[in-house]
């Protein structure tokens, strides 16, 4: 029975949210805000449950790792930021979590991204293959071509202005590919309510 | 005449194309065409990296997404349950977002059916969700126990018979990310591939897919499903038909309608600009 009324509720809030497409309504306000607001409650009572609790008061409190008050103690200074007086607090603990996640990204980024993907690119123009040949010719060329293009101490004249221009072309090339996969995207997120729709709600697919 | 439709063509009201983006959508779901469609070489060589790898290997499933990419990302989470399972390997569940603990449980819940003899905690364990992002990752580099010292019911990891002997990335045959965004299939290849050397595959949104080729082309990533395509090819390939393969038809459909109104507007505009023109000259 829950499952029914849960099943109904979704339909119309769908069709609430869908209707924000032939205009505004109250309807597709009434979803909106229930989302937001539900999305909210939800979000502080996982939180609560899945972080709060399980690694820091219960370890605090019931097996006595006294060393949590640090951490505890930062977490609260993070709300000093409400009071104008008291608000260089949280700097403390923002500058322990900027300089954490630096420390981790810029390893990650400088073995994962540049190095890997710079070694990568390193690619035989000739080949036995011919169709590797081209597709490692065509990399390449996009690859040296799109980096003239944003090299900007030097006017894009020339020979450096006929680089920058093929460049502009397979960076238009590679948006048009990103924009592709968007509509798809979102065309699925479609599909998957009206599937519910049809499907879940009006039973009409098999 | 024909100056009236393209200037009418040009001022088209959007919610036009709404409906017929609906119709090209409901019309193919409810009287199904079955196109075909061929399978790519990044789902190809996932489903051939887990083909390959020896029964009982242990295998970590990241689900990283939420309810609002279940379209495209549910579908490949069934099929990779599936496929994991129907291949005798172990299957190591986790979630760095919050809510894909119920939807990861949900997915396993519904293969299970197919499989009634296996256990939890024998062929499958869902270690569940941890705060901490990238940090979360690293950790696990040196002692998953200790990122996770229990399962998502609460049991200790050291009690669990898949964990025994699971220390660290070394441990894991391969990790799977179903990606819904950050943090997933860019942190896993930037903090955990690199560094590990693990052989990682993903299944990610199609937005963010284009970003993730290169890792492909590197050998960073040993397979990619893009979106509800990948996750209808992974389908195809395992003889096994699901939403996302149901949902082929009614995407076609939507992209050609996307493919022509693009086409009648820019026909329309270039028509009407080049009217225009010629008036202005003959003024």
């Amino acid at each position: 029975m829950w499952e029914t009324i849960g099943i109904w509720l979704g339909a119309f809030l769908t069709l609430f949210i869908f209707s924000f497409l032939y205009k505004d309504n109250p309807f597709y306000k009434l979803a909106e805000h229930l989302f937001v607001g539900i999305s909210a409650g939800y979000w502080a009572t996982l939180e609560y449950h899945n972080v709060f609790l399980p690694n820091l008061w219960k370890p605090l409190t019931q097996e006595g790792r006294l060393l949590l008050v640090v951490p505890f103690a930062f977490g609260i200074m993070l709300f000093s930021r409400f009071t104008k007086k008291f608000s260089w607090l949280s700097r403390w603990p923002m500058a322990l979590i900027i300089g954490i996640y630096a420390g981790i990204t810029i390893v990650g980024y400088g073995s994962g991204d540049l190095i890997l993907q710079i070694h990568a690119n390193l690619l035989p123009l000739w080949t036995d293959n011919w169709f590797t040949s081209l597709n490692n010719i065509l990399l390449t060329v996009g690859v040296i071509t799109g980096l003239i293009y944003f090299f900007f101490s030097k006017e894009h004249k020339g020979t450096l202005g006929a680089g920058a221009k093929v460049g502009i072309w397979f960076l238009m090339i590679s948006f048009g590919a990103s924009f592709g996969y968007t509509v798809m995207s979102r065309m699925s997120l479609l599909i998957g309510r009206v599937y519910f729709l049809l499907g879940t709600w009006l039973h009409l697919l098999e | 005449m024909v100056k009236k439709i393209l200037e009418k063509l040009e001022r088209l009201d959007r919610r036009i194309i709404f409906i017929f983006i609906f119709l090209a959508i409901i019309f193919p779901l409810l009287l199904p065409m079955n196109l075909d469609f061929s399978v790519t070489a990044p789902v190809q060589s996932f489903y051939d990296a887990i083909e390959n790898l020896p029964s009982g290997s242990k295998v970590l499933v990241s689900c990283d997404y939420d309810p609002g990419s279940m379209p495209e990302l549910f579908p490949m989470n069934l099929a990779v349950f599936h496929h994991l399972l129907s291949r005798g390997h172990k299957v190591i569940v986790m979630q760095l977002w919050a809510t894909g603990t119920l939807l990861a449980e949900r997915a396993m819940v519904e293969v299970l059916q197919d499989f009634p003899d296996k256990k939890y905690g024998e062929d499958w364990v869902n270690l569940g969700f941890k705060e901490g992002r990238e940090v979360v990752m690293v950790s696990m580099g040196t002692n998953i126990p200790k990122a996770f010292p229990t399962d998502s019911r609460g049991t200790k990891v050291e009690d669990i018979p898949i964990m025994q002997g699971v220390i660290n990335f070394d441990d894991i045959a391969l990790l799977m990310n179903v990606s819904g965004g950050l943090p997933g299939t860019k942190e896993w290849v930037l903090q955990v591939q690199s560094r590990y050397h693990v052989k990682l595959g993903s299944g990610c949104t199609a937005v963010v897919a284009p970003e993730f080729y290169p890792y492909v082309q590197s050998g960073q990533l040993v397979g990619l499903l893009g979106g509800m395509k990948g996750a209808a090819e992974y389908e195809k390939l395992l003889k096994r038909p699901g939403t996302a393969q149901r949902g082929m038809d009614a995407q076609s459909a939507s992209h050609i309608i996307v493919f022509l109104f693009i086409l009648i507007g820019n026909i329309a505009y270039f028509s009407v600009k080049s009217k225009k023109k010629k008036l202005k000259v003959s003024r």
